[in-house]
């Protein structure tokens, strides 16, 4: 028959409905736009991600692959209906598992196990990773996901929430977590004002072109539903943004030139019905395209023409560290190792692409859209939309991931552009091919170094040299020239050092921020040439890294006196797994022939916040009249976790349970700056500001009280009394006291800022106040015949000075492993050509290994109880231990990321050559 | 929008019949053509085959067996078949996510005409034609004349792919499928192959080997298959499939990938693991 809408009739979470929508709709579209289910995400509507996932009869499909025709009749289930009265067990097992970090991938995981557990209640691991392999997750390394599958017939007790000076260390669950698995957490495109006109971007396909339009107007005229055109005539203020104000040199939309493909030079609002499924096609803009530069080397060319007219030789920026005299030293070292490193574009490939919405609220500009830094929103915003102080107003949504790319504007200044001149509401969702082609990467990376040892193997000297590929744009590439010579030793003592990385722009997408800012990728380079002396000096692989280890005392490549350094307990930490898995290694090896097994080991050390520079965070907290006590706290909770760890640690300096703190924001009306969430500072920086916030609180209120030290303050919110006990009680009446402009009776707002020394032009000073320390073990299986590697089990052993929440420490652990052996084995964006989830790979739960976490706790004497930061270590160490991994089992040096089965089958291939 | 979603395929013909010339979207599973639009659903107008009973299942015939055109692959799997139909079931666990398993249908699989279509392979070792339905009437098509080239088939503009009908002569032996992909799950193919041994007295009586994501079209090795009839089951018998004489058949692209060397050596590796496989049972098999 033929169908109409008013045809359509299906059963959603047990109820009849009947549709509006197109029979032709996808059906997650219909769900979220139509029926008011945006439970159900949205993540490439290509079937590549399963976020979309829900239940049809029970099984489970793809609703982004599903006209909704086909729904006729039948029941479809979606997150909003697992939960009753209380959450499903299942929901609940994800909860205590920390199995949801940013929460986008748990409805699809959800709907996915929820269909497994129907049919097998107790499902082992292998059932689990075959009825989830279809739903990606970027964040967690799917362990913690599949424990609480399997558990979820058997949840496990929920950890108590901790009394008062117990939260540090707790393994709680996370304070934001219910939303996350009931699936009502608000993401970029999940909420948006009635009304809301659509929002789209007309791109350059091409990688270089300058453009004219030819006439819009008349584009515009035929077009019902369109409301406006703004291209770069329509910005007001600066037409030119940059995480670093300084190197301000990206236009938010293109004006005659574009200079990646991807870059949006016209937005197009107006209805949604309309502009949805516009096409753009013939948009009135007329090309031409220009050959572009797409490779460092033929940027630095002396002949190449200039990307950006005031950057000579393409060079955005160059970084240094030197110390010592690298050349003398190796020279007169005894064992001396080089090597030549490439690496290519990573994409961050969270699973939510980005998102937001716009409004007036009175005079002021009010975006809510997914970010990682909304004070540097507010400032690029501003700049770009030439709105003064006060004028805008930025409200973090959800972020479905972020790791490094949403810490840069992306729709940002064009939903505010639309809602400033319109006046009216707007709405923008990227598709995945355009989040892919417009948001930054990790920088690629052309790397040369040698490394020179004495005859006991300790390391003497050290050379670097590296092009990073910085893009289009400056985004974070000072950043990583910077970072890259401070950390390419690796955290091990090298007295003779020089390092040299450069920041190269191309016509390649804009190399921004990417957990870890070009240190995974030095590490990858360094580690090999460890492995490189250890075998022409005959080391043990672990036992040369012991000994080279930086310890309390030495001094940094950038003479910097280590205190609290963790890196040598975490190699310590692997020795008897080290040895555990050398000998597995043999055993399996002599009865195996075409599968080899190897291990590996590689290092971390991260500088956390800034280097050498300013980067505080502004912590308020405060108690109102009716006894509420309020944290504002402005670190952005990515799915790392500062919405628990920070209040956990602010619970404990006030000395009350977490349980009594409602949570303020981030939102930049109502919290204090806490910088960006990147370079692992949050834990440390903001934690540190909480802290510091916390006793201040807690030192006015004993003075108020007039008690010792040591009395337990306990709050009742809504009573309106603060109730101090040591050997007797005082009730502090906060409701009879005057409240403060903010509305608070008592109050306390502290910041903190890293202490830390800028680098001189040979990069010496003290660039970062706190490092973390880490060490991973890879064990990997490599099939000799193929090429295919199998990571079969990680130990990672980190220092994080003092681990605030272990479970969520964990989580960041897993979720680091599994990126960086997506970096190691799979991942490349290929700029044109890989602008999707099925091109561009990213592991799946079948992929990750069995991951053992081993906290070492060497307290740093700055962090807040010793604590240190984590998110970006995790990452580092876990490609080259996969690499060194791959040539224990097969001899293949690989110099090439990533390595995928014909590049390590054509390096066994060499190998086999020289022998 | 002109969305028809008929009960009959009669009537899905005669649909088809008046539209001829027009552009139209012939729509089952829709996990390829709604993978390829940005837009919020099909274009129009569109013919919608899942509605159709009789299109949907497997039947035993008495020479042959008939899969309808818009039989899932969860459907597949689930159904009982001969061990010359294991290769089929296990490329139908590949075919994305069980997400995709529970939508996708053969047919589409065929239609959409991928060089790396998971099906193919399976369903050229097993000797299978498609049936071609138009208001003119049924016309049986072997599977390798009917998929042309990547993204091209033989269909007319007034047919649809009704059945696939695997005879019996070729539903028998033991057959297996190895896909080699850079992960676990969700992954398109580097290579896969797909054996079907037909084993008597110790001896290889018949030989079906195809191999996809290597070719413009999934390709069966007759050099191979030749050389591996008549001979006698040991040890030996998968290294008689040689690098040289698999690649004779092929013609692999470097791609985002793999290169084609790399894809023409693992192909080869992958027929001899698969006949290993089978003649070794109870084996495991890494690919």
């Amino acid at each position: 028959m033929n169908i109409h809408h008013a045809q359509i009739r299906l059963t959603v979470n047990g109820e009849d409905r009947s549709l509006n929508s197109s029979p032709a709709t996808r059906l997650s579209e219909v769900l979220r736009e139509e029926l008011g289910l945006p439970g159900t995400k949205s993540g490439c509507d290509a079937g590549d991600c399963g976020a979309c996932t829900v239940l049809v009869e029970d099984e489970p499909i793809c609703s982004c692959l599903t006209p909704v025709a086909q729904m006729t009749g039948k029941s479809v289930r979606t997150v909003e209906g697992l939960r009753t009265e209380t959450l499903s067990a299942l929901q609940e097992s994800f909860l205590r598992h920390g199995a949801a970090q940013c929460g986008i991938c748990t409805p699809g995981m959800l709907m996915a196990a929820t269909a497994l557990l129907e049919d097998h209640p107790e499902p082992d691991r292998k059932e689990v990773e075959d009825a989830l392999g279809g739903v990606l997750c970027r964040c967690t390394g799917y362990s913690k996901i599949i424990d609480a599958v399997c558990e979820a017939h058997a949840l496990k007790e929920k950890t108590p929430a901790p009394s008062a000076g117990a939260a540090i260390g707790s393994r709680m669950e996370r304070l934001d977590g219910h939303d996350k698995v009931a699936g009502t957490e608000k993401y970029g495109a999940d909420d948006w004002p009635a009304g809301s006109l659509l929002v789209r971007a007309i791109r350059s396909p091409h990688d270089h072109a300058h453009f004219r339009f030819g006439d819009i107007n008349t584009w515009t005229s035929g077009k019902v539903g369109v409301e406006a055109v703004f291209t770069a005539s329509d910005i007001p203020g600066e037409n030119s943004y940059s995480v670093i104000p300084a190197f301000a040199d990206q236009p938010a939309l293109a004006e005659t030139c574009a200079r990646f493909a991807g870059e949006a030079v016209a937005i197009v609002a107006g209805e949604p019905e309309v502009i949805r499924n516009l096409d753009l096609s013939d948009f009135p803009v007329e090309w031409e395209a220009l050959t572009p530069l797409m490779e460092p080397a033929a940027a630095r060319d002396a002949a190449a023409a200039r990307i950006h007219a005031d950057r000579e030789g393409n060079i955005l920026i160059a970084g240094k560290v030197v110390t010592g005299d690298a050349d003398a030293a190796m020279s007169g070292a005894a064992f001396t190792a080089s090597a030549e490193f490439s690496t290519g574009y990573v994409e961050h490939a969270y699973i939510e692409p980005e998102a937001g919405s716009a409004w007036m609220d009175g005079n002021v500009l009010t975006i809510r859209a997914c970010t990682q830094a909304p004070h540097m929103d507010l400032q690029d915003t501003s700049r770009v939309l030439g709105l003064p102080d006060g004028a805008l107003r930025i409200i973090p949504a959800a972020a479905g991931g972020g790791f490094g790319s949403k810490l840069d504007v992306s729709l940002q200044p064009l939903i505010g552009l639309v809602t400033l001149k319109t006046g009216r509401p707007c709405r923008m969702v990227y598709t995945r091919q355009e989040s892919m082609a417009s948001t930054t990467k990790r920088h690629p990376s052309i790397m040369t170094a040698s490394i020179g040892a004495d005859a006991d193997g300790r390391v003497q000297a050290m050379r670097f040299d590296g092009d990073f590929n910085t893009g289009a744009y400056s985004s974070w590439g000072p950043t990583v020239a910077v970072r890259v010579p401070v950390h390419a030793s690796g955290p091990y003592r090298t007295p003779n050092y020089h390092a040299v990385a450069r920041a190269v722009h191309t016509h390649g997408p804009v190399s921004g921020a990417f957990r870890g800012f070009g240190v995974p990728q030095a590490a990858l380079i360094q580690e090999l040439l460890y492995d490189d002396i250890a075998e022409t000096g005959g080391f043990d692989r672990l036992e040369l890294r012991r000994i080279n280890a930086l310890r309390d005392g030495d001094h940094s490549v950038c003479g910097q006196e280590m205190k609290g350094a963790g890196i040598a307990e975490c190699l310590d930490a692997l020795v008897p797994h080290w040895r555990q898995a050398l000998e597995e290694c043999e055993s399996f090896n002599a009865a195996s022939t075409t599968m080899k097994r190897g291990v590996g080991v590689a290092s971390c050390w991260y500088g956390c916040g800034n280097t050498g520079l300013p980067n505080p965070s502004t912590v308020r907290l405060g108690i109102t009249a009716d006894g509420r006590l309020k944290l504002h706290q402005g670190a952005t909770d990515i799915g790392q976790g500062s919405n628990t760890v920070i209040t956990q640690i602010c619970a404990d300096a006030l000395g009350v349970p977490v349980d009594r703190f409602e949570l303020i924001g981030p939102d930049t009306a109502l919290t204090p700056d806490c910088g960006k969430t990147s370079a692992s500072r949050q834990t440390y920086v903001t934690g540190k500001a909480a802290e510091k916030a916390g006793a201040a609180l807690r030192e006015k209120i004993l003075r108020f009280s007039n008690r010792a030290s040591d009395a337990q303050i306990e709050i009742d919110p809504g009573s309106g009394v603060i109730r101090v006990v040591d050997d007797q009680t005082t009730l502090i009446a906060v409701s009879e006291m005057e409240p403060n402009d903010l509305g608070y009776c008592l109050s306390a707002e502290e910041t903190y800022d890293p202490p830390t020394v800028g680098l001189d032009e040979n990069g010496q000073g003290i660039p970062y106040a706190v490092y973390g320390y880490g060490a991973q073990m890879a064990v990997v299986d490599v099939d000799t015949a193929l090429g295919r590697v199998y990571v079969r089990r990680v130990v990672a052993a980190h220092d994080l000075g003092r681990v605030i929440n272990p479970m969520l420490a964990e989580g960041q652990i897993e979720g680091g492993v599994a990126q960086g052996l997506g970096m190691a084995l799979m991942e490349e964006y290929l700029p044109g050509r890989t602008a999707n989830l099925h091109d561009y790979l990213i592991p799946t739960i079948g992929d990750m290994p069995e991951i053992e976490t081993i906290f070492i706790e060497k307290p740093d004497p700055e962090g807040p109880s010793g604590a240190k930061g984590l998110g970006e270590h995790a990452l580092i160490p876990t490609a080259p231990a996969i690499l060194n991994a791959i040539r224990h089992a097969c001899g293949a040096r690989l110099t090439r990321l990533p390595a995928l089965p014909h590049r390590v089958l054509a390096a066994i291939r060499a190998k086999e050559a020289t022998q | 929008m002109d969305y028809y979603r008929p009960d009959t395929t009669e009537d899905a013909l005669s649909w088809l019949a008046s539209h001829v010339g027009q552009a139209r979207t012939i729509a089952a599973g829709c996990t390829d053509l709604l993978a390829a639009t940005p837009n919020s659903g099909l274009s129009g107008p569109v013919l919608d085959l899942t509605g159709i009973n009789e299109m949907r299942g497997i039947a035993e015939q008495p020479d042959a067996w008939r899969i309808g055109a818009a039989t899932t692959w969860t459907d597949i799997i689930r159904h009982p078949l001969p061990p010359a139909f294991d290769a089929l079931k296990l490329a139908a666990r590949e075919v994305g996510s069980v997400q995709i398993q529970n939508a996708a249908t053969i047919a589409g699989n065929l239609c959409n005409a991928s060089p790396a279509a998971d099906g193919a392979p399976c369903l050229l070792g097993l000797d299978a034609s498609v049936e071609l339905a138009s208001v003119e009437g049924v016309r049986p098509l072997p599977l390798d004349a009917f998929i042309l080239g990547p993204r091209r088939t033989a269909l007319r503009p007034d047919e649809i792919v009704s059945a696939i009908v695997v005879p019996k002569t070729a539903a028998r032996g033991v057959s297996t499928f190895l896909k080699l992909g850079a992960r676990k799950y969700l992954v398109i193919s580097i290579a896969m192959v797909s054996a079907r041994l037909v084993i008597e007295s110790g001896m290889v009586s018949d030989a079906a080997i195809a191999v996809g994501a290597c070719s413009p079209v999934a390709r069966r090795l007759d050099a191979v298959e030749s050389r591996l009839r008549g001979t006698s089951v040991d040890a030996a018998l998968a290294s008689l499939a040689t690098d040289a004489l698999v690649a004779e058949t092929l013609s692999p692209i470097d791609d985002v990938r793999a290169d084609a060397a790399y894809r023409s050596h693992s192909a080869a590796e992958l027929v001899r693991r698969a006949i290993a496989a089978i003649t070794t049972p109870g084996r495991e098999v890494a690919a």
